[in-house]
């Protein structure tokens, strides 16, 4: 606890609630091939590919006809720079956020570009999937995603 | 699949998902008078000039007339149970090893109880009306906190009858 100059006390104060969620059929088979170092996306009845998975068809509600391999190369429909990242943030060095389509997939997915600026990302930027050295099975599994060469 | 060819790995089945808000507490004069008075192993309430209610913790207003409070007003360690639960269920971050009790304790002199633990006896032995007293820590390890008063103990004192508690509860 802090003494400030004017006498009043001052103290950090947290409040966490420590949820742990059960993923149920479709994002458990998500999350487990991400561990496993896979992208999985879920093929609707219209034939539309939503990356990363929903469990229902957006569009009709329907179940989703199943999961299938998703390419790791997309592009970027949307960026915002992170200058000042938190310990939370999933690069520590100032990134981008960016909305990712990848290729064959019909919705774009929030991921960390690394890139030395905004400039550096435009929309339309070619970018590839970078795994995590060791995965658990979160989202984190991927590390980033980085502009093609 | 037969159970000799099942994976060894499992799969995911469910993800951490914590919620966490973190800010910076101001206490306020009045907390902080009575933050510094724990580490002194005292306990300060504050008078309210107009009912002569005797708030611990200190407020710097009185809750009920509205106005400034008054005079501080040092408080002995001991006092009543008026109300208690004892805590049975485990949950995560808690200090204590359940069954525990937790209890509003009126101070002799005050008006409003102070909330806190209740040790040093079987849970099953608390009861409204019981008189207990504070249990300090030791000097040396006295913090700006109410986890200085460690808990409340028995002080096998006759218990208060209940009509004198009454209109504190």
């Amino acid at each position: 606890m802090q003494q400030p100059i004017d006498g009043v006390l001052e103290a950090p104060y947290v409040m966490e609630y420590t949820y742990r969620r059960s993923l149920g059929p479709v994002m458990s088979a998500f999350f487990t091939a991400l561990r496993d170092g896979r992208l999985l996306g879920a093929r609707t009845a219209s034939g539309k590919l939503v990356v990363p998975p929903l469990e229902w068809d957006p569009e009709t509600g329907a179940a989703i006809a199943g999961l299938e391999p998703v390419a790791e190369e997309g592009v970027v429909t949307a960026a915002t720079w992170v200058a000042a990242p938190e310990a939370r943030h999933l690069l520590q060095e100032p990134f981008a956020y960016a909305l990712i389509q990848l290729d064959g997939a019909s919705t774009a997915m929030l991921h960390a570009v690394a890139c030395a600026s905004l400039e550096a990302c435009p929309v339309g930027t070619r970018v590839k999937l970078v795994w995590s050295e060791s995965r658990t099975g979160s989202l984190r599994d991927i590390r980033c995603f980085e502009p093609v060469k | 699949m037969s159970e000799a060819t099942k994976p060894v790995v499992k799969d995911v089945t469910t993800m951490a998902a914590p919620v966490s808000l973190k800010f910076r507490a101001r206490a306020g004069k009045d907390l902080s008078r009575f933050l510094r008075g724990m580490k002194e192993r005292r306990i300060v309430g504050r008078v309210c000039p107009s009912c002569n209610y005797v708030y611990v913790p200190p407020r710097g207003a009185c809750p009920t007339c509205g106005c400034p409070m008054g005079d501080e007003r040092v408080l002995p360690e001991t006092g009543t149970i008026t109300t208690f639960c004892i805590v049975n269920i485990p949950f995560e971050g808690q200090k204590l090893k359940p069954p525990y009790v937790c209890a509003s304790v009126l101070l002799d002199g005050a008006d409003v109880a102070l909330f806190h633990l209740v040790g040093g006896c079987d849970v099953n032995d608390v009861r409204m009306g019981m008189r207990v007293r504070a249990e300090w820590v030791d000097e040396a390890d006295a913090e700006l906190s109410l986890e200085t008063i460690r808990y409340f103990v028995p002080t096998g004192e006759p218990d208060r009858p209940l009509a004198q508690i009454r209109e504190h509860i």
